[in-house]
């Protein structure tokens, strides 16, 4: 057993609201540079829909992530000495098709326009070339089900509805969507980190944080390929890849990432998580059905004494790990087992996750073709719009019994607490639903409490970040406070 | 898995600084956005090197009691972009003058020194006039200075005032509530001056008039942290995802406190993600769908079994019990007036016994006179005026009899009218007989007659229906599926479902409610079928429950205070206040384009016109309704001319305007509009976009107003229908002199305007923000100073005031008289003004100003000193207190308190308190405000236990002690204090919400009966048959005239034209911000279904006209199965300055905004005024400018975008 710590975060998908100020808080902060335009470091996804960039989700055209191989894993890109001699010829990037053409506005027209005979606008033009542009796509094309047929409907995860299935989903009576915010997984098996050429992606010690040295990159744009959730980006003014650094700057001094600090809807959770970093290959390499549960398992129980006994000597500090036993993100994934990895069958042990949402009961015509709902008091398993099956496609590699087992669980805490605030459902009925969904009251009260009541100090957990250990390995901190303090970037240069 | 490695050395590390770097700011300033989204969120704006480099959400709001979730992170994604605008290529950095009337200027000004002969020298020539209003919206600005523009614009006042009279100066602002003394700095400046201030909730028909038919109150709701106690949430015309952002999360939290959501939206909406029950009702037939949850709650729960929670609410809180008379119509009988006291024996000498009411009395069978109708309220002795159920003469106890079906002597036929099928049914209704002065008359009870109109079947004949899948018979379950599209078992379970959840959660049901249900032309019916249902299941004045209505961020909290600065009320009073929407239906002579309106029509009486252009005439005429310009003549000429007369006191002058106007020497200007005289002249925008996205009918305003280019295309119809008001042949074109907009950004109101101001953002001004969805105040702040030249609002309207005094010396050196008219009341004695529709002017009457016509004042005016009396806090909020709600609260000893601690003004050698700079201003509305004093609120409920005759001082006790200033809000926004001028209790955290003051300590509520009423019987509402709650359709094409003129293209449909608030601006604000633009279509697109694209030959992202007789969109198409057929969505309203194309349709002129297919369409019932709850108040009340029954031709643009 090797202890790591992680910090990891969940995404409560019944809360999303999908306003995107998660995107855009991030946007502001990180991306707002030249050779950034287009970067969503964290973006908001439709769903169904096909994502950003168009169709992310099919590694039939993208190649990211690992495959196994003779039991083997293995770069879907190919093995490493095949990378390096297509080096310079790399045929599975996205293209400015695939992301977007960033555009502007002749703005300053309105103000300048000399007198004319009818009203000034600001047309578009484009923000590479400058000139005037048609604008044919954006990084949230589909946002809502827009042009739902062409997008929704090409949704790689839909394929696992036939035909019919897939008409009758765009009538009235099983139309859905939901959102699926996204950013950099920081997985525990990164095939970014594979792909790299030059070795400059790196897993950070302390915390788990996947980042791109913006030194040593020098733009082979294999961790672009390399990553199946498209989350490395190429910045073409630095000629460097640029991805989410989960706000390390603001974790560091002890603030929530931007876009979990701006979340609105209040969906997101943020901790750490202790893991057995000996166990990575072994737990990637599981087959489908068993990847869920193998990653559950790769997470270790910090009170366990055991772990706490290794973690100590594998230098995880104590801090760390009184922070791990608080984790809201433990708490989710592995003790109520309520939140999944998207896609783990890509293999890169994603380490954020997803608690997926309710969603509103089906309906049907009655004979005088009005609209009728299916007479569920809440949404059920049964009434569902969306098939466990395509949920299935996106958190658990199929398996439908681990979504199953989740929705069991959301849908018995709200009839518990039904019964315990109305009374209209019936205590014996809420008992048999908790049972069902191997549930006890008590864990009903801490979930609900989780889930509606917490505050950003029970949402928010890290531990604290020792900066000044850090930074004595470089210059001393006292030398840091005098010259730094006051805020020189850069110090002047003697001589020049 | 050997490539990943831990990198602790440092060395490679190092460049980790690169990110870190990025993350450092210089300061951190509190601050948040006017925007009229309701948000009101608290962020905190970083500042590097002098630069705002952007903004995050306040994570510190005082929390709210246990077991409810928190109210932070607030915001949304339009609020976390806004630092785009301070130095984006839009902002207004300078004051700029249309480069043509710059030149008039110049050339003026060579000519004459006096800047007021100058401008009229401008003004006065014809073709000068016409080629700078020509020039309106065509580019050509210059940058010119504050001076100049000062100048120009103060000329203009004074011009005006001297030629025309001050009220044919206008302002509009919009929601003080988002930045509170930036609004009040123009409307006391205009105040001050004598000009007209423009309302705004009715004018964006976000004013729900259900309301004040209901309750007596504007709105009043729940903040959003008391959805989370509520355990059924109906959700309907309210996208609580998309536009309740930062507030959606209690909804959602809800849920899983076991709480049920039902979405009702035509389309698959944000908010219907997270539904349990998604119910497309078909847009704008809500009404229906409820009216059959009513038929069912009536028949299940009141009828069949009684369920003592709702009985009890209903005798003791609703006008239920109140009785009715029955008068003889044709064969049967119809509804008639409440039955008053002073119609028997018993009551025939009490006070008011016009406005006091009967119920039968369980124990004794006798009729009683229970308290707390409004005739109490206005009586010589106070404090009876409460909910006790006791009797108004001896004080003996009451038991309502809720219905006369046991004890009834008679069966009538009651005939009621069924407006979706256009005809009458009679039903049976059980009553009793009384003696009156009259006669034996029939009488029923509120509840009886709605078990009649809903068709509640009780064995007393008529024309009930058989069973719930009657289709034929309203209002059933299976009636209501040929309007709603929606299930008839789906109808009975919800009502079941609603109702019982009520019975076990003792009213903890609500409906969150918004635009898109309220901007319906017949909204106000449409809401109270859901108020039935909320009303017969006890849920209004309960925590959990409650209809909650959010359009718009409306509450001003503070209101008595900060109504006292903003109106100027310290040093004048009346002020003059115009309802917006009767404004602009005249004034842009929407009227001229639409014949009869487009409702039920009475067949006689004082309903029975035509066109509603003579209604609006009346309805100005008997005080209905504010006016301005009021009369065909300058106000200050009046006084000069009554004097000439031999007036002398305020009374001759006032009386000989009365005989003036009796005789018709003196005309209403509302009767004639197009006559030169009756025009508004000039026209001030702040914190507005009041030409474009506030513009209903927008190309009528660009013709009408502005006399530039425009799409409409519909002809003047009105000639023929019109009968009292003067119809000129000729249209007016251009009746603006001067239009000055104050603006941060080039929006289409500022490409309009004559003048733009440059003013400060919202980063670089202090200011007070409240709204309903929470219960803070909180501030607005300075993080850098205002940009470039930009000014606060408070600055520039000091700037106007020094220049207004500086050039009056010239030409207003005394100070002068004028006549002011202003509307009866609400919440004074106007309201029992009028107990039937009389008009003088038909000799029904005598005139009697404030009684059966509008009041009359003579008010003096200091235009030299106007300046001292902006920045100074006058005499009057001593003498008079404030006042908010019909609450009085006296202030002496707090004024000199308050005068000791803040700066002065000195001026005549005497000290005021300073309001020069705005925080002083600030200060002063907290300091005065019961909300944030609690020394005022503890006097206020003092006041109201002398009206009420109950203990209610308790409520503010605790807080006595409390005094919140500005610096405080900045350190983190406080919770208001329980205020008597609200309806909430807030004590120990408790959720706002409404009502609950008037259940738990039986205050009345401001109407008729002082109970909620689901009976209105003012002559307007029999005529139009709204007495009871009832289901009125969509306004059908036809009437709308919307396609007159308009052809349908090749492979175009007919779509109605929905248009709700969308998630990628608010309003039009951000719509130009790119980042908004790029996450969304670059464009905002018009939404269609995907079928009704594919008949048209449009895929996603083609490019399509969508028009009408109004004007013309060019824009993208958004494809979508999301939306259902026969409607397009078009997200309310994008500035049509970005990326919007040329119209091949209308002569390759450029393609409008969202309110260029709108013409505004104005409901007669809500015109009523002096008679209790249906009484004018600024905002509060008045009809709403509906446009959401539009409809446009949708078709495929022809060829490439043409831009130029």
């Amino acid at each position: 057993m090797n202890v790591r710590a992680q910090v990891s975060m969940v995404f409560h998908l019944d809360k999303c609201i999908g306003c995107h100020t998660c995107s855009l808080a991030c946007k502001n902060l990180w991306t707002d540079r030249p050779g950034t335009e287009y970067m969503w470091w964290n973006n908001v996804e439709t769903k169904p829909g096909t994502g950003y960039p168009t169709l992310y989700e099919d590694q039939e055209q993208y190649h990211g992530g690992w495959v196994l191989e003779d039991g083997k894993l293995r770069l879907k890109l190919g093995s490493r000495p095949t990378e390096l001699v297509n080096i310079s010829f790399n045929p599975r990037l996205p293209t400015l098709d695939d992301y977007y053409e960033p555009f502007t506005y002749r703005y300053k027209d309105l103000i300048d326009a000399r007198p004319g005979e009818d009203q000034p606008v600001a047309k578009p033009i484009s923000m590479i070339t400058g000139d005037e542009m048609e604008i044919e796509a954006g990084p949230n094309w589909d946002d809502d089900l827009s042009g739902s047929p062409i997008y929704a409907a090409n949704d790689p995860n839909l394929k696992v509805l036939n035909a019919e299935e897939r008409r009758q989903f765009f009538e009235m009576e099983q139309l859905v969507y939901f959102y699926l915010p996204r950013m950099c997984n920081h997985c525990l098996n990164p095939s970014c980190v594979a792909a790299c050429p030059s070795g400059a992606i790196y897993k950070r010690g302390e915390d788990g944080i996947v980042l791109v040295s913006q030194e040593k990159c020098q733009g082979w744009r294999m961790c672009v390929s390399g990553c199946p959730y498209k989350k490395v980006y190429f910045n073409w003014n630095s000629g460097k890849a640029e991805k989410c650094i989960l706000c390390y700057p603001r974790l560091e001094i002890g603030e929530a990432p931007a876009c979990m600090h701006s979340c609105v809807g209040k969906i997101r959770y943020l901790g750490i998580m202790l893991y057995d970093a000996d166990r990575i290959e072994e737990t990637a390499s599981k087959p489908d059905k068993e990847l869920v549960e193998a990653q559950r398992d790769i997470i270790l129980d910090p009170f366990d004494p055991e772990v706490i006994r290794t973690a100590q000597q594998d230098g995880v500090d104590q801090k760390v790990i009184a922070a791990a036993q608080k984790s809201p993100v433990y708490k989710y994934v592995k003790l109520w087992r309520l939140a999944l990895p998207l896609h783990p069958e890509w293999r890169t042990l994603p380490m954020l996750f997803y608690v997926p949402p309710l969603l509103p009961v089906t309906a049907s015509l009655n004979q005088q073709g009005r609209y009728e709902l299916d007479a569920n008091f809440f949404s059920s398993l049964e009434s569902a719009r969306l098939p466990i099956r395509y949920m299935a496609s996106l958190f658990t590699a199929g398996d439908e019994e681990p979504v199953i087992a989740v929705y069991r669980k959301l849908l018995a805490g709200r009839i518990f607490k039904r019964a315990q605030t109305v009374g209209d459902i019936p205590m014996d009925k809420a008992l048999q639903a908790l049972e069902e969904a191997q549930l006890n009251p008590q864990e009903v009260e801490d979930i609900y409490h989780m889930t509606s009541l917490a505050g950003f100090d029970e949402m928010f957990v890290i531990p604290p970040m020792l900066r000044e250990v850090a930074i004595e390995m470089g210059v001393d901190p006292h030398e840091f406070q005098e010259e730094r303090g006051a805020g020189f970037v850069r110090l002047p240069q003697r001589g020049l | 898995m050997s490539w990943i490695k831990d990198i602790v050395n440092p060395k490679t590390r190092l460049w980790e600084e690169f990110y870190r770097n990025r993350w450092q700011h210089d300061k951190v300033v509190r601050s948040t956005h006017g925007v009229n989204c309701t948000g009101g969120c608290s962020w905190m704006i970083y500042v590097k090197n002098g630069i705002v480099t952007w903004e995050m959400q306040a994570l510190d709001y005082p929390k709210l009691e246990a077991g409810l979730p928190l109210y932070e992170p607030r915001g949304c994604p339009r609020g976390i972009v806004y630092s785009w605008y301070i130095y984006s290529p839009v902002r207004i950095k300078y004051p700029y003058l249309r480069g043509v009337l710059m030149d008039f200027w110049h050339e003026a000004k060579a000519k004459q020194q006096d800047p007021v002969e100058a401008w009229a020298s401008i003004v006065e020539d014809k073709e000068k006039r016409r080629t700078y209003q020509v020039a309106r919206g065509k580019g050509g600005f210059r940058r010119s200075n504050w001076d100049e523009c000062l100048e120009i614009i103060v000329a203009s006042l004074l011009y005006t005032a001297k030629k025309y009279g001050p009220d044919r100066v206008v302002g509009f602002s919009p929601i003080p509530a988002m930045s509170m003394l930036s609004y009040a700095a123009g409307s006391r400046f205009l105040q001050l001056f004598g000009g007209a201030l423009l309302s705004f909730y009715d004018l964006y028909a976000d004013f729900p008039p259900a309301s004040p038919e209901t309750w007596g109150e504007k709105t009043d709701v729940a903040e959003s942290a008391d959805w989370f106690n509520s355990k059924y949430i109906v959700v309907e015309g309210s996208n609580l995802s998309m536009t309740r952002t930062p507030d959606a999360h209690f909804a959602v939290e809800a849920r899983h406190h076991g709480a049920k959501l039902v979405v009702f939206s035509p389309d698959f909406s944000d908010v219907s993600k997270h539904a349990d029950w998604w119910i497309p009702v078909n847009a704008g037939m809500d009404g229906a769908l409820w009216m059959a949850v009513d038929h069912v709650i009536l028949k299940e729960f009141h009828a069949e079994r009684q369920v003592p929670y709702f009985t009890d609410y209903l005798k003791r809180y609703s006008d239920a019990p109140f009785l009715i008379e029955l008068e003889k119509s044709g064969t049967g009988y119809s509804a008639g007036r409440f039955l008053r006291a002073n119609r028997i024996a018993r009551y025939h000498d009490v006070e008011n016994g016009e406005w006091k009411l009967l119920v039968f009395d369980q124990t004794s069978g006798e009729l009683r006179m229970p308290q707390g109708a409004v005739g109490f309220r206005w009586q010589s002795q106070k404090g009876q005026w409460n909910l006790e159920l006791k009797d108004g003469l001896d004080g003996s106890e009451i038991d309502p009899q809720l219905s006369l079906i046991e004890k009834r002597e008679d069966v009538l036929q009651v005939s009621f009218i069924d407006f979706g099928g256009d005809r009458t049914f009679q039903r049976g209704v059980p009553v009793r007989y009384v003696e009156t002065g009259d006669g034996r008359i029939p009488v029923t009870t509120v509840l009886d007659l709605l078990m009649a109109q809903f068709g509640v079947p009780r064995g007393l004949a008529g024309d009930d229906p058989s069973s719930y899948d009657d289709e034929d018979r309203p209002y059933t379950p299976a009636w209501q599926e040929k309007y709603t599209g929606v299930g008839r078992n789906t109808v009975v379970q919800l009502a079941r479902e609603f109702a019982t959840t009520a019975e076990k959660t003792k009213g903890k049901c609500t409906i969150i409610i918004g635009s898109g249900v309220n901007h319906w032309y017949h909204a106000n019916v449409h809401y109270r079928t859901g108020i039935a249902a909320l009303m017969l299941c006890g849920c209004v004045g309960v925590n959990g429950g409650g209809l909650n209505h959010y359009t718009g961020q409306e509450k001003l909290t503070p209101m008595a205070s900060w109504s006292t600065l903003a109106m100027a009320l310290d040093w004048t009073r009346p002020p003059r206040l115009q309802n917006g929407p009767s404004f602009h239906y005249v004034h842009s002579d929407q009227w001229r384009y639409e014949k009869a309106f487009p409702d039920h029509h009475p067949a006689s009486g004082p309903f029975a016109r035509e066109h509603f252009m003579d209604l609006q005439a009346a309805a100005v005429r008997m005080g209905w309704l504010p006016f301005y310009p009021q009369f065909n003549r300058n106000p200050i000429q009046l006084v000069r001319d009554a004097e000439e007369a031999g007036a002398k006191s305020k009374q001759e002058i006032t009386d000989w305007v009365v005989e003036q106007l009796r005789t018709g020497n003196i005309r209403f200007s509302v009767e004639d509009p197009d006559l030169p005289e009756n025009w508004p002249r000039v026209w001030l925008i702040w914190r507005a976009n009041a030409l474009h996205a506030s513009a209903k009918g927008h190309e009528y305003f660009l013709r009408h107003y502005l006399g530039t280019h425009n799409n409409a295309i519909a002809d003047e119809v009105a000639g023929d229908s019109v009968q009292e008001v003067v119809w000129r042949e000729a249209p007016t074109q251009g009746k603006m002199d001067l239009v000055v907009d104050l603006n941060f950004r080039m929006d289409t109101s500022a490409l309009y305007s004559d003048i733009i101001l440059p003013s400060a953002s919202w980063y670089e001004k202090n200011d007070l923000n409240t709204t309903d969805l929470h219960s803070y105040l909180h501030p607005m702040g300075a993080a850098v100073p205002p940009c470039w030249e930009s000014r606060s609002d408070w600055d520039i309207f000091r700037s106007l005031a020094e220049k207004t005094s500086e050039l009056a010396r010239n030409h207003f050196p005394e100070p002068f008289r004028e006549i002011v008219a202003t509307p009866l009341l609400h919440d004074t004695p106007d309201e029992i003004a009028q107990p039937r529709v009389r008009d003088w002017s038909k000799g029904e009457c005598e005139p009697v100003p404030g009684k059966t016509m509008p009041h009359l004042w003579v008010v003096e005016r200091d235009y030299v000193n106007l300046v001292h009396h902006f920045k100074a806090l006058g005499p009057g909020i001593k003498e008079h207190g404030v006042e908010d709600h019909g609450i009085e609260i006296p202030v002496d000893g707090l004024y000199d308190e308050f005068a000791k601690t803040v700066p002065s003004y000195e001026w005549n050698g005497r000290k005021y308190p300073s309001l020069a700079d705005v925080l002083n201003a600030a200060n002063a509305v907290l300091f005065f405000a019961p909300e944030s004093n609690g020394e005022i609120s503890y006097r206020g409920f003092k006041e109201k236990e002398r009206q009420v005759g109950l203990p209610l001082a308790d409520l503010a006790e605790g807080h006595r002690g409390v005094r919140y200033d500005f610096s405080q809000l900045v350190q983190q926004p406080r919770r208001i204090l329980t205020s008597p001028c609200w309806s909430g209790i807030v004590n120990n955290g408790r959720a706002y919400s409404g009502y609950v003051m008037n259940v738990e300590r039986l205050v009345p509520w401001r109407t008729l009966t002082g109970r909620q009423h689901l009976y209105l019987d003012h002559e307007a509402y029999r005529a139009f048959g709204e007495s009871c709650p009832t289901f009125k359709p969509r306004i059908n094409l036809e009437s709308t005239l919307n396609l007159v003129k308009s052809a349908p293209a090749a492979r175009s449909l007919t779509l109605a034209c929905i248009t709700p608030h969308g998630k990628w601006h608010i309003h039009s604000t951000y719509s130009d911000d790119l980042r908004m633009l790029t996450l969304s279509r670059g464009v905002e697109p018009f939404w269609l279904n995907d079928k009704d694209a594919s008949k048209m030959g449009i895929q996603d992202n083609d490019w399509i006209e969508a028009y009408n007789d109004n004007g013309v969109i060019v824009t993208r198409a958004v494809v979508s199965a999301r939306i259902p057929r026969g409607i397009s969505i078009f997200y309310h309203a994008p500035e049509r300055t970005i990326s919007f194309p040329k119209s091949p349709m209308r002569n390759n002129r450029r393609g409008g905004g969202t309110n260029s297919v709108t013409r505004m369409r104005l409901k007669p019932v809500l015109m009523a005024g002096g008679y209790a709850q249906h009484s004018y108040r600024f905002n509060d009340y008045g009809p709403a400018a509906s446009d959401r029954d539009t409809y446009v031709i949708v078709h495929k643009l022809e060829g490439k975008p043409k831009w130029d």
